[in-house]
């Protein structure tokens, strides 16, 4: 099989055994990205050169040294959001177009750890924030398994990337959805660990109690073996929380899920679910059956409320981390300023893209006097609320599953005119960040006209190995990830 | 909720954001648009239910008060969009009287 088809752990294999050399795999990556990169446009900025340094000095290195990182020689996309020292980190936005940053954040540090291979930094939608990588300075990312439409977001070029061969895996980051729906969009796996798992420190801010880096792979075991390498605790990150580390890959072996009690929730179920997504997801949780598992009627009564709790929160949020985009320290400045009002007034104007201005603006407005308590308030009691839907829910099962999308990837521009229906796209995921639950978008089957169908499976807070275990045995008895994209 | 142009421009101005007219016009509709979803909520009985700002519970997290090694100034102006000596450049806050 050509390298660039192979999954991260059985690259790793023949990278491991000297089959192939770091520098055959970056070869052999540049190759597949000249060829449908131009289609795809998943990447913002490619590092291949650099690549092909660092492989040719692991390749040096390697004949004294024996191989013993799990990581070692395989070739990432990053979000552009994730700080790479030296390399430009766009965040998708004018405002950071010339930004290089002077660090690296965290999860990057562990991956240079591990003497990984940098092949880019993935399109999204500008800070974060959107459903689809429209709303990138850069344009559109596209989806690979229908041109005309989009990989979804806002880690739509990652997902694309990955679904493209154009990298063995990626990072992305979720606030509320933006790995889990893509990933569902694009065909492939998608992970969004527990709040606090994975640190944040150098993940540009978006909404910070909301935020979470995670994997998006080609199958679950590379996701197992991603996590693995970026959680933990960091002192560097205050939320990051201090949990044991357990080992992910271990948790796969289990091959059945006999005991594991899943909850479906009713209300994931309802009008706006599109009825090939419903029949596919309905599938899957019999294959779950199968396997094992004893599936039980569950209710989570506040999910209706989840997407504007979650527009008032984030916004709000989002309109304090992004008040340092000032033009004074780093970034844009505008030219020809008055004072230093105009200053900042004429920057924000000039490198903020209309979808963040909105949600700036949504989230200055939920916070000015006169309005906190009836939004700002009310949005994070009823946070409270959902949060217990979900306790109540797993004292009765281990783990709950839901479609991660209500429909297949929609189509280029289809939505962009209406930011309501936009956000509404993400109604099944938004709840699960709220809740700083962690869960996985697996594929689960393909609609007619052949694009991806992604099923969520969500665990308690800091389990995310009953869910990659869950998710890796319906992987085992299933093939709908080895179905591969004929791009054209 | 009826968002006017008025509070549009009011908000645009504790957000530090030049909103062109076609904008505020924009804004205003899809701001009333979307608040009114958000009005939703308030089915919902709040009354003494603590509000979530965190998840996880934590509190002020503190580190020991050690000198840690800082950016090196060059690698902090880096990105400045205008440097003066060994400080960002700005333009002048006070008025001359």
């Amino acid at each position: 099989m050509s390298i660039h088809k192979l999954s991260l752990c059985d690259l790793q294999k023949k990278f491991t055994a000297g089959e192939v050399s770091a520098v055959e795999i970056v070869r052999a990556y540049a190759l597949r990205i000249g060829q449908v990169e131009s289609k795809v446009r998943a990447y913002v900025n490619q590092a291949q050169d650099s690549a092909f340094t660092q492989a040719d000095a692991l390749d040096q290195q390697l004949k004294q040294w024996r191989k013993t990182k799990p990581l070692m020689g395989m070739p990432f996309a990053i979000k552009d959001n994730i700080c790479t020292e030296g390399v430009p980190t766009t965040c998708s936005s004018r405002m950071l177009q010339q930004f290089v940053p002077p660090y690296d954040a965290t999860v990057i540090a562990k991956l240079r750890e591990e003497s990984y291979l940098l092949l880019g930094k993935t399109n999204l939608d500008e800070f974060a924030m959107g459903s689809s990588t429209e709303n990138s300075a850069f344009g559109p990312s596209r989806n690979p398994w229908d041109l005309h439409r989009v990989p979804g977001g806002s880690s739509g070029g990652s997902a694309a990337a990955v679904a493209a061969d154009e990298c063995v895996a990626a990072l992305g980051s979720d606030t509320g959805g933006s790995i889990r729906q893509p990933a569902a969009f694009c065909g492939v796996v998608g992970l969004k660990p527990t709040y606090g798992r994975v640190s944040r420190y150098g993940l540009v801010a978006f909404a910070s109690s909301l935020d979470q880096i995670g994997p998006i792979t080609k199958d679950v075991r590379d996701a197992a073996c991603v996590l693995g390498v970026i959680a933990g605790h960091d002192p560097l990150d205050s939320t990051s929380a201090d949990v044991p580390v357990p080992d992910y890959m271990k948790a796969l072996a289990k091959k059945d899920l006999k005991k594991l009690r899943v909850g479906v929730p009713k209300e994931f179920f309802t009008e706006g679910l599109d009825p090939e997504v419903d029949h596919a997801v309905k599938a899957a949780i019999e294959e779950l059956k199968t396997l094992g598992a004893e599936l039980k009627d569950i209710q989570l009564p506040r999910t209706d409320a989840a997407v504007a709790v979650y527009y008032v929160l984030a916004t709000a949020e989002a309109s304090s981390n992004l008040a340092r985009f000032d033009g004074v320290k780093f970034g844009l400045r505008a030219k020809e300023t008055k004072d230093l009002l105009d200053l900042y007034m004429k920057t924000r104007q000039e490198g903020f893209g209309l979808e963040v201005k909105r949600r700036i603006m949504l989230g200055t407005y939920v916070l000015s006097a006169g309005y906190y308590d009836a939004y700002y308030g009310k949005a994070q009691a009823v946070r409270t609320l959902i949060c217990q839907d979900f306790d109540a829910a797993f004292k009765e099962v281990d783990l709950i599953v839901t479609p991660a999308t209500p429909t297949p990837a929609f189509k280029l521009g289809e939505k962009s005119e209406d930011p309501l229906q936009m956000y509404l796209s993400d109604i099944f995921t938004i709840s699960v960040n709220l809740a700083g639950l962690p869960a996985i978008a697996v594929p689960c089957g393909f609609s007619k006209s052949g694009l991806p169908i992604g099923l969520q499976l969500i665990g308690r807070p800091f389990e995310e190995d009953t869910i990659l275990r869950a998710a890796h045995a319906y992987e085992q008895a299933t093939e709908w990830h080895l179905k591969k994209p004929v791009i054209r | 909720m009826q968002v006017t142009k008025g509070d549009v421009e009011k908000v645009a101005s504790l957000a530090r954001l030049h909103v062109t007219e076609s904008e505020k016009d924009a804004f205003a509709k899809q701001l009333s648009q979307i608040l009114t979803h958000v009005e939703q909520l308030n089915r919902y009985e709040t009354a003494g239910v603590e509000p979530t700002t965190t998840v996880m519970g934590q509190v002020n997290v503190f580190r020991d008060d050690v000198v840690r090694p800082p950016l090196p100034v060059e690698k902090a102006l880096a990105n400045a969009p205008e440097r003066e000596g060994d400080g960002f450049g700005v333009p002048k806050i006070l008025e001359e009287r």
